[in-house]
């Protein structure tokens, strides 16, 4: 090509690449090799090969912690994907044929920026947030209100069975926005014509929905169910944030996340605690090819 | 166009009478704009509630929560921002963003530039290398980074905690941006090199205006992830006289594990409001963007 190309190419790469690799890649791989060592922060550590990962096999916690990750994989795709894929539906064909074009229902646009509203909000300020919001007393936003019906109150936090609904709930009220605007997109990209064909052969909307909308947006509920599935693996700063005892009560809420922060930082494992990221890293990896695999089903062309 | 899997819905003779549809069509329009009002109602509700509570007194607070405040206490407002030092952690924040979005802008771009449109030895295998940093569990490279910063001296300083910011929000950045840079037209850019404009020169006055659109969406996305970011400066701000440089979520953590029942509740409110009420400004502002942004980068 035209001369000074790899001057140029080394120049523009240098900074970049140091910064990532002095940064992300060198701690990754000291992660990774950290997993191999009984390594506690003191003492240099002393190499134990897998010893980690059999003691990880025989930790009910550990074990209690995948259980969990199970009921996240399955609970916050669908239920998040159900309540947006109905947002979207009715924000962007909802409100009919009008002169011809399909219409979201009034308001639309006012929703569409107050649903998406939850994704701008730290981690941190949602812990605080909701923590008011579960109070278990009357001062508690919810509780407030089940005082008034003048029932019992509930602890949504402090209840072992609650608690990690009470966490999931969290997660769903912060993502929905952005796969009702992710599923937007996607349907935007439907030709209007079909929906006009749908229309005047009379079917109802709930036909429309089932036989036009989902099928043509199977590729992008796809995308959702992997980021979604991540996410479940991803929950630690919410758990962190909201769980009272670290993961609590009694180990009721407790995520891979939560376990692999408080081994390292509360014990100082550093050795088990990489052994703990590395396992989530390919639990992590496994499932978005395996979904990937799964799920794919030839796409409509159009 | 080829949608035989989709059946044209009813064909004539199970099509519902006019009647029937509308029935049905009012039934499900009712159900769907009340499930609108309430998902919003969920949003806003939660919001309101603590900008009123910034006005409370801890015994309002502890109170019924759905009572207002009995007068406009702005002293919680000024005690969450001087005492708290809300105010100073704000700052912080702002300076540590600024600075680390323009360097994530700057070096990614760069990355990007390169890795999408020349070809040279290693290309995949750089792209791949930024890519697959999407993957790792932040947590988990917690310790050897602390290590890594402590060993170059840059342990709670402001240089430590840009470079890393900037590091983190390389992968994302390089990613998108480089599906970007490659959708932008050959011929503009061969046109500028007749004209005899060097390989800088093309990147900064042909190919960055032209790929305004992509660095506007990445510039708020990184904006959006690297203020609300927690776990990074908690590890690396620790030391003497680490709490003068705190950021804000930092900031927040802070009270509100401090807090007890004789805390300052309203002041805690109050700096909680402080913190989101501008994100919630940028946001009005710049929400086509941010929508368009991040679902692009999704998709592609």
């Amino acid at each position: 090509m035209r001369h000074g190309k790899y001057p140029f190419v080394i120049g523009f790469l240098a900074a970049p690449v140091t910064i990532y690799v002095v940064f992300v890649i060198a701690p990754y791989a000291q992660a990774f090799y950290m997993a191999l060592t009984n390594w506690r922060g003191l003492s240099p550590g002393r190499f134990v090969g897998l010893e980690n990962f059999t003691r990880l096999f025989q930790d009910d916690v550990f074990w209690k912690a995948l259980q969990h990750h199970g009921i996240l994989l399955l609970a916050l795709p669908l239920i998040t994907i159900v309540i947006a894929l109905f947002l979207a539906f009715m924000l962007n064909v909802g409100g009919g044929s009008q002169k011809g074009v399909m219409t979201g229902v009034w308001g639309s646009k006012f929703y569409r920026v107050v649903f998406f509203l939850p994704q701008v909000l730290a981690v941190a300020i949602l812990g605080v947030l909701f923590q008011a919001i579960y109070r278990p007393d009357g001062s508690g936003m919810i509780n407030s209100l089940v005082a008034k019906v003048g029932l019992e109150p509930i602890g949504f936090l402090i209840n072992p069975d609650l608690a990690l609904w009470s966490i999931i709930a969290v997660l769903v009220w912060q993502a929905v926005g952005f796969y009702v605007v992710l599923f937007s997109a996607g349907m935007s990209n439907i030709p209007k014509d079909i929906y006009e064909a749908a229309m005047l052969d009379g079917a109802t909307r709930m036909s429309m929905f089932f036989r036009v909308t989902l099928p043509l947006l199977w590729d992008t509920l796809q995308v959702a169910w992997v980021y979604l599935g991540i996410a479940a693996f991803d929950a630690f700063a919410i758990v962190q944030t909201l769980s009272v005892d670290q993961g609590g009560p009694d180990g009721s809420t407790t995520v891979i996340g939560m376990e692999i922060y408080r081994n390292a930082f509360t014990y100082s494992k550093y050795g088990y605690a990489s052994a703990m990221g590395v396992a989530l890293f390919f639990l992590t990896i496994t499932f978005a090819a395996l979904s990937l695999r799964v799920s794919r089903r030839e796409s409509v062309e159009m | 166009m080829a949608v035989d899997t989709v059946k044209p819905a009813a064909a004539s003779s199970a099509a519902p009478s006019p009647e029937k549809t509308r029935r049905e069509v009012n039934l499900l329009a009712g159900f769907g704009h009340a499930f609108l009002a309430v998902w919003a109602l969920l949003i806003i509700a939660p919001l309101v509630w603590t900008f009123l509570a910034s006005f409370k007194t801890n015994e309002e607070i502890f109170g019924d929560a759905w009572t207002m405040p009995g007068a406009l206490r702005l002293d919680n407002w000024a005690r969450a921002w001087s005492e708290a030092h809300v105010g100073q952690y704000f700052l912080n924040s702002v300076f540590v963003v600024a600075l680390s979005t323009a360097g994530t802008m700057l070096l990614g771009a760069m990355a990007a530039y390169v890795l999408a449109r020349y070809s040279f030895w290693g290309n995949r295998a750089i792209y791949y290398l930024f890519v697959s940093g999407l993957a790792f569990p932040v947590f988990l490279a917690l310790v050897p980074l602390f290590f890594v910063v402590r060993n170059l001296g840059l342990l709670n300083s402001y240089v430590g905690l840009i470079l890393v910011y900037i590091a983190y929000s390389l992968p994302f950045t390089v990613f998108f941006l480089a599906a970007f840079f490659k959708s932008l037209p050959n011929s503009v850019a061969e046109a500028a090199t007749m004209d005899g404009a060097s390989h800088t020169r093309l990147f900064f006055q042909v190919m960055m205006p032209m790929a305004r659109s992509g660095l506007i969406s990445i510039t708020i996305f990184n904006v959006i992830g690297q203020w609300n970011q927690y776990l990074l400066p908690l590890a690396l701000l620790q030391g003497e006289g680490a709490e003068e440089k705190w950021v804000l979520t930092q900031g927040i953590a802070n009270i509100s594990t401090s807090a007890g029942f004789d805390a300052d509740w309203g002041g805690l409110f109050a700096a909680l409001t402080m913190a989101i009420l501008p994100m919630i400004v940028i946001y009005a502002i710049f929400q086509r963007q941010i929508q368009s942004g991040l679902t692009s980068g999704a998709v592609k």
